[in-house]
């Protein structure tokens, strides 16, 4: 049944270690509060343009149907817009993914 | 200031949504583990060791196609980089309540989703609070996998597909407040937005990895936005809106 191939776990190893440092040398070794208004303003910036540019488009193609995605997406644009909690806003979105498959 | 334990179970609550999604993202990345000839057990490892989905997608494609180990370590880490960018956001919100050992550990959980809630949590980074989205996100996180590997019809692929928007909308919840108080994050993140639809679909910019992209598109409008519309200390305090669900 385990036919382990003795490599595996190397790859996987590796993937691992390399995948841990670049997480982890910001996090320890970058301590100091950064001064200069330019790095601070972008590091401000940072999390809003990557969290957009891994939503949009890859949002449309996660699903079973363009259709059903965007229906999601819009679901959660409109709920997190009337302040909805993001529990709501998630699982709005899964709800209307569901509803308008269930008619494609 | 909150209890420990109130941010905690905080914490718990935010990760569920973050839970339900990676359940999905992990089953079918289970699934592509077992295309590649990787046992369940091996996949779940991997994924304990990950937590990531890009990079374990293209290491386990990788390992099903027999490539050097210098390759398998560099893909991941252009795939990856972009935590580098995380990290350091994090770390400025990082302060002398977060210990070294605290790093240590949270390190191997900055997941698109986690930073994505962390940092949105408040001007300080909460260890605590970021120990209860892990405490549910990555259980989800290695189970999913094992399941995907072991079996890729458990789940009805109505429920899957629906369950794959969940980050997404969790993503949404988290960019949205804020772009309505502040006219400038709702451009930056239109710009990004649009960006991205290019990188995606444009021939010469779709060649390049979606990891890739990612960092060049948040490098080039994070510092285009920073030069333009700098953030003094106080109007960033006043409109980092809090996560609260």
């Amino acid at each position: 049944m385990f036919a382990v191939k003795p490599n595996v776990y190397i790859y996987i190893l590796i993937a691992a270690g390399v995948t841990y440092l670049i997480r982890m040398l910001p996090l320890v070794l970058v301590r100091k509060e950064i001064q200069n208004t330019t790095v601070k303003s972008f590091l401000y910036y940072v999390p809003y343009v990557t969290l957009s540019v891994m939503t949009f488009p890859a949002i449309l193609t996660a699903t079973n149907s363009v259709i059903s995605a965007a229906g999601g997406f819009a679901a959660a644009v409109i709920i997190a817009f009337r302040g909805g909690s993001l529990f709501k806003v998630a699982l709005g979105a899964c709800a209307a993914v569901f509803i308008l498959e269930l008619f494609l | 200031m909150k209890s420990d334990k109130s941010s905690f179970y905080r914490g718990i609550k935010n990760g569920i949504p973050v839970a339900l999604g990676y359940l999905a993202v992990s089953f079918t990345l289970g699934i592509a583990a077992r295309k590649a000839g990787i046992t369940p057990f091996q996949a779940m490892v991997a994924s304990l060791l990950n937590h990531t989905s890009a990079g374990e997608f293209a290491a386990f494609s990788l390992i099903g196609a027999g490539v050097t180990y210098l390759e398998v370590a560099l893909t991941t880490l252009v795939l990856n980089m972009r935590y580098v960018l995380m990290s350091c956001a994090l770390s400025q919100r990082a302060g002398d309540n977060v210990s070294v050992k605290d790093r240590l550990i949270i390190s191997n959980f900055i997941t698109d989703e986690i930073f994505g809630l962390s940092v949105m949590s408040g001007d300080r980074l909460d260890p605590k609070y970021m120990y209860g989205i892990i405490a549910v996100a990555s259980p989800a996180w290695i189970l999913g996998t094992y399941l995907g590997a072991l079996s890729g019809g458990i789940m009805p692929a109505s429920i899957l597909s629906a369950m794959n928007v969940a980050l997404y909308g969790m993503f949404i919840a988290v960019i949205v407040p804020p772009a309505k108080k502040d006219k400038t994050i709702a451009l930056v993140i239109a710009i990004s937005m649009v960006s991205s639809l290019l990188f995606s679909y444009l021939p010469g910019l779709r060649e390049i990895s979606s990891g890739m992209a990612i960092i060049i598109l948040t490098v080039v409008i994070s510092l285009a936005a920073a030069i333009l519309f700098p953030v003094e200390g106080r109007k960033k305090e006043k409109e980092v809106v809090r996560c609260e669900a």
